[in-house]
């Protein structure tokens, strides 16, 4: 039994003299979901291809379900994917252009019908591709990803141009399949999403990976901050200087100070503050939260 | 393998492409064949590039198929595109992705493809052939010309080579278009690439020298759909388009199965 859905090891893709993706190193557990973050240009869809076989990559190896990803083959038939964003025949309706995809797979073509009603478009069918919204677009895109049942399933923003309540329901499909074994390996731009529903997180940056393994060990690495208000605006100054004579980073941020601090010394700055004549009216914890984290590490904000 | 053919004819029946393309098959093939019984006695001329072809050579028993033989070309044309477009939107729409995903086998998607387009392009010779022939058959009464012979054995004979000789052609082009759509992976690229060369600059560059027609793929696909004419030999054309054919598909087919899918 595999124990991993995907591994990658010193894996590159070389395009002219550009290191599209550099010696990168990674795991993702069987039956986790596994979120794949990166700015644009970081190479995010370069290794999703490369693990679907549709790119050759330059030096490295892989493997997907246990099998190496110069045999795509072996595996693609349990695998479901949506790379770049959906694609389909734009005269064809949304109905045909999945029976045109299980057709090519072999897969049943009863399941055309159900998926479609699984993402919510099953009135909608019939009506050719071209008159879909970017959001149904999307959802085609998910259900053909789903149509083999697939035992991993590779998504690259999938939550685009959705409505909130779309969202809601992607995010709780992801989850639902992850609890019945399959494993998502999802790559958006919404953090926060990511957030919520990964186990596991791969983050890339400039074709490098910044950090690959469990979310809450990424958390854990990251220090708390505490949130210092005052009543009185002009008070914040002290506030920061009071947290660097304590030998803790602080920042003005809108109409609050960030100290880089754990919480237990928040009763210290209580009493300094009120020793200075300053009113606190908000000393709350805050912890980093996926966003912060990534751009702490990546150092893009 | 079936299951990429099976794939492929769903996209090939769609009504717009397949009626669109068999409304013009038979609109243009019932044309050609009427303008040959029509202007019999035009000085004009009643056939391809004005030339004049009489009751005699009509009434002989590759008479009936006169009218089919000399829809070749435009059958080669309308296969050239659909081919060439059907092969080269699976880069634009980036359907390409999709297809390698649910079907790795790369050379698999290849032939797959081509057996479906050439089944598509079978029913559109099929009903070429049907609509020149009935016309053909309607109209040499009142243009009197003698039928007699046109379903005799040797006539029937004829009807088949005709058949078989267009089918070769038409699936010459088809293969053209498939190349060229995996080359410039464009539809518009490659239908005006391949519909620029064998209509304009073809005929521009054998107006120039003649000799150029026993080399120049276009002329010999077309001289295999006519089984060969008075300037060029039925088998010197067979050999030159083949070779044009099978190096144009060979290079294609490496590049399909090598080169890396990025859109």
């Amino acid at each position: 039994m595999v124990s991993t859905a995907i591994s990658v090891r010193d894996l590159s893709k070389k395009y002219d003299n550009r290191l599209a993706v550099s010696h990168i190193n990674f795991e993702v557990p069987m039956g986790t979901v596994c979120g794949f973050v990166g700015p644009n240009g970081s190479g995010k869809t370069t290794t999703m291809r490369m693990l679907l076989g549709l790119i050759t990559p330059t030096t490295g190896e892989g493997h997907i379900l246990g099998e190496p990803i110069n045999h795509p083959e072996k595996y693609l038939s349990r695998v479901g994917a949506m790379i770049e964003g959906p694609a389909f025949y734009p005269a064809l309706s949304g109905h045909e252009n999945l029976m045109v995809l299980a057709k090519l797979g072999g897969f049943p073509t009863e399941r055309v019908q159900i998926l479609l009603e699984k993402v919510g478009l099953g009135d909608r069918g019939k009506s050719k591709y071209k008159t879909y919204s970017l959001g149904m677009k999307q959802r085609l895109g998910i259900a053909a990803a789903l149509l083999p049942e697939p035992k991993l399933l590779m998504l690259d923003e999938p939550t685009n141009g959705l409505d909130p309540e779309g969202i809601q329901e992607i995010r709780a499909l992801l989850r639902d399949l992850a609890n019945g074994g399959t494993t998502v390996f999802v790559s958006s731009h919404l953090l926060s999403e990511l957030e919520i529903i990964s186990d596991h997180i791969v983050m890339l940056r400039k074709g490098e990976i910044v950090f690959a393994g469990p979310i809450g060990e990424l958390m854990a690495k990251q220090q708390p901050t505490i949130i210092a208000k005052s009543l009185d605006h002009s008070d914040l100054k002290k506030i920061v200087e009071i947290a660097q004579e304590s030998g803790h980073h602080a920042v003005i941020r809108n109409d609050s100070v960030h100290i880089l601090a754990a919480m237990d010394w928040a009763p210290e700055l209580n009493k300094a503050a009120f020793n200075a004549g300053i009113t606190l009216a908000q000393l709350a914890p805050q912890l980093p939260n996926l966003e912060e984290t990534f751009f702490e590490m990546t150092g893009d904000k | 393998m079936l299951n990429v053919v099976s794939a492929e004819l769903r996209k090939l029946r769609r009504p717009t492409l397949f009626l669109g393309t068999m409304a013009a098959v038979v609109f243009f093939s019932g044309l050609f064949s009427a303008l040959l019984f029509l202007l019999i006695d035009s000085p004009q001329g009643n056939s391809d590039r004005g030339q004049v072809v009489g009751r005699e050579v009509l009434g002989l028993a590759t008479g009936g198929v006169q009218g089919f033989a000399s829809t070749g070309g435009f059958l080669g044309i309308i296969a050239l595109c659909v081919f060439a477009a059907q092969t080269a939107q699976e880069y634009t729409y980036g359907t390409l992705r999709n297809l390698l995903i649910r079907q790795p086998g790369r050379l698999r998607i290849l032939i797959g493809k081509l057996i479906a387009m050439k089944i598509f392009a079978f029913v559109m010779i099929v009903l070429a052939a049907i609509i020149g022939i009935s016309t053909s058959v309607v109209l040499a009464p009142g243009a009197k010309v003698n039928t007699d012979l046109w379903f005799t054995s040797a006539g029937i004979e004829a009807i088949f080579t005709s058949f078989v000789n267009v089918t070769i052609s038409v699936v010459g082009f088809g293969i053209i278009g498939m190349v060229l759509g995996l080359l410039l992976r464009s539809p518009i690229s490659a239908i005006s690439f391949g519909v620029l060369w064998l209509l304009i600059i073809e005929n521009l560059l054998i107006a120039v020298k003649g000799s150029l027609q026993n080399w120049l793929p276009g002329a010999q696909l077309n001289a295999i759909a006519s089984g060969g004419t008075l300037d060029l030999a039925y088998k010197n054309a067979l050999t030159v388009g083949g070779i044009y054919v099978g190096i144009g598909a060979i290079v294609a087919a490496i590049l399909f199965v090598r080169r890396d899918v990025s859109n």
